[in-house]
């Protein structure tokens, strides 16, 4: 494995970012801390965090419903993401916003969005902006199995193989959209089998292995940073949390989701990286360690930072 | 001065335009080589070439969504709907994404986006390629919806819309495309949002936009013969209203007709009524009548369009009916 030792260590970083970031939601939003809905990305980090390890900051995403970890490991302040949780006017969306529509275009995150799908048309525009402005950015789609189903999934991926857009699209196949088990919508099993119906490379990948997700992203952000083309990777993954908090989780089997549990990427990954000799159990535990009281510092910040005035409701409409 | 059709105003505008700016980039369904199912878009993908005049598979949803996108990252787009009557498809986009990024974003963004798009009937078109579906648009925060009536309006409004760092919705009428107007070489702009006194009159006001302002001219001219002053207000800008100017005609006149081509309901009209009922109950003489296209589809055979769409003897009547009661 020829992945560099600072890579290694920035997917282990963003993995635990998020899944300290998320069970910490997970228990404030049980208080009855956090207003409104979220929606965890527990379970689902190796995608998250091998995919942006491959990202430049000025390169594009866009998330879903399901989006912390999108933005974490896009390099989104803990701070700023924890107070619009609270709906807080430090937040990265002044309050207005929320969990399902976070963004920060400086970091070229082009918006968390409540719309299944919807981030599919907003990426190959993002992606064509980078064409038509020669400027090699690339643009990462993240969507799960359900918006594979969307009207805009198929029309998305048509024009930007048609027009030779650079933009990766990063299905999450958890297998569930909200309580529908995929396999009773959909007839192919696999949907990066899709991708051949639109002319681009379709990749199968075990959404679990950050390693495996590293290396299929960034063969195919270098194929659309150099001209080649859009691809469809899916990655197969599940989330550990019901579809928001609070959702009675009745429609999976208990051995199904203890058996994924089971199969934690991050223990994974942490085995990975202590039997290759690439970092001691001490030196991932002080990672763990700092990372705990980032998100500490953040729970405290969203805590001690205003409420928005009630009158700013009115205000950013308009440019 | 030199007169243009419609059209070729459209053109004119998109062209000077983009060779003032370059983010300026239109995409749409035949606007290349074939120039536009209208002929608004010819001859700019021979001098702008295939890089910033692109012709779409049919996906509304989809290239109006990349419009959202390359507006967000630095482009403006103009986007063609080769009816409007397909904007229905593109509405996740327009409603849920263009017109919330912005404020949801908490002001970090822009979406400097224009749909232009084909409006109106008169043409036996059917049910499906004759809507008028601006008001939809105006009940949603964070969309300006203009509606040019002449050569003139389309290409002073447009190179505004263009301008605008707002999603603008630009509907153009089908049977004015071919209507020759003046337009002056010079440069020019009207600003979105500003309604235009057509023809001064002391009777009553006609509030109207689009193709209807012709009809209302036509109807003004024959109702002058019996001495009624006709004040007509081309709104230019259904969505923000021009509130203004109309309550200033209406304190004046103290009678309201509102001409409208499509369906009353939840419509411009219904929003003017409730504007001046709000802020001008007591200009009123008398009621506000409204002429609208019947409650139904647009239906194809010329003698049922005929009889659900607005006309000049309608109007006629209208004025009539506001000043007798």
């Amino acid at each position: 494995m020829d992945i560099p030792k600072i890579k290694l260590k920035l997917m282990y970083e963003k993995m635990i970012k998020i899944r300290y970031f998320e069970e910490h939601v997970r228990d404030l939003f049980a208080a009855g801390e956090l207003p409104g809905f979220v929606h965890l990305y527990l379970g689902q980090e190796a995608i998250a965090a091998g995919v942006c390890t491959t990202l430049r900051d000025n390169d594009y995403i866009t998330s879903t419903h399901r989006g912390h970890g999108h933005i974490i490991a896009k390099g989104g302040d803990l701070n700023k993401i924890m107070a619009e949780l609270y709906g807080k006017s430090t937040g990265y969306n002044k309050g207005k916003g929320g969990s399902m529509h976070i963004a920060w275009p400086l970091l070229g995150i082009l918006g968390a969005n409540g719309i299944v799908g919807a981030g599919l048309p907003i990426a190959i525009g993002a992606a064509f902006s980078s064409k038509y402005l020669k400027s090699d950015q690339v643009t990462v789609c993240f969507f799960g199995d359900g918006a594979s189903n969307e009207g805009m999934f198929h029309e998305s991926l048509n024009i930007a193989s048609a027009f030779n857009l650079p933009v990766v699209f990063v299905c999450e196949n958890n297998l569930y959209a909200v309580g529908t088990r995929q396999s009773e919508v959909r007839k192919v099993e696999d949907i990066a089998a899709r991708a051949g119906a639109y002319g681009m490379p379709g990749v199968v990948v075990d959404g679990n292995d950050v390693i495996a997700v590293y290396e299929v992203t960034k063969e195919a952000v270098e194929r659309a940073r150099t001209g080649d083309g859009p691809t469809l990777i899916e990655g197969k993954t599940y989330r550990w949390r019901p579809h928001f908090e609070g959702e009675p989780d009745t429609y999976r089997p208990r051995e199904e989701v203890e058996a994924w549990m089971s199969r934690d990427p991050i223990a994974r990954f942490r085995d990975l990286l202590i039997n290759q000799n690439i970092f001691t159990d001490n030196e991932l535990d002080e990672i763990n360690r700092e990372i705990l009281a980032e998100i500490r510092d953040a729970i405290q910040f969203a805590r001690n930072s205003p409420l928005p005035a009630p009158e700013e409701a009115l205000q950013d409409l308009w440019a | 001065m030199r007169e243009l059709f419609y059209n070729q105003a459209i053109k004119e505008a998109l062209a000077e335009e983009m060779r003032k700016d370059s983010s300026v980039v239109l995409w749409g369904l035949d606007i290349g080589p074939y120039g536009g199912a209208n002929g608004a878009t010819k001859g700019l993908y021979e001098e702008f070439g295939p890089e910033r005049v692109i012709d779409m598979p049919i996906s509304e949803l989809a290239y109006v969504g990349m419009g959202v996108g390359a507006a967000a990252t630095g482009l403006r787009p103009v986007i063609e709907l080769q009816f409007s009557d397909w904007i229905t498809l593109a509405s996740e986009m327009i409603i849920n994404q263009a017109a919330k990024m912005r404020y949801m974003f908490g002001g970090i963004m822009e979406i400097p986006m224009v749909v232009r798009a084909p409006i109106g009937g008169y043409l036996s078109a059917g049910p499906q390629h004759s809507n008028c579906f601006e008001s939809m648009f105006s009940f949603v925060p964070g969309i300006k919806v203009v509606t040019p009536s002449t050569p003139y309006a389309a290409k002073g409004l447009l190179k505004s819309a263009i301008r605008d760092n707002n999603v603008v919705l630009f509907f153009e009428h089908k049977k004015l495309y071919g209507l020759r107007g003046e337009v002056p070489e010079t440069e020019y702009t009207i600003p979105l949002g500003q309604a235009e006194i057509k023809r001064t009159g002391k009777d009553v006001t006609i509030v109207t936009y689009a193709y209807m302002v012709h009809l209302c001219i036509s109807a003004a001219e024959k109702l002058a013969q019996e001495n009624i002053d006709v004040e007509i207000i081309d709104l230019q800008t259904v969505d923000p209203l021009d509130e203004k100017t109309i309550l200033k005609s209406v304190e004046k006149t103290g009678h309201l007709v509102i001409v409208q081509e499509t369906w009353p309901d939840c419509s411009i009209s219904s929003e003017i009524c409730a504007r001046i009922a709000g802020h001008g109950l007591y200009y009123l003489d008398a009621p506000i009548v409204r002429v609208t296209a019947e409650d139904v589809p647009i239906p194809f055979s010329p003698v049922l369009e005929e009889f659900v769409l607005p006309s000049e003897s309608k109007i006629i009547n209208g004025v009539k009916r506001a000043l007798s009661s």
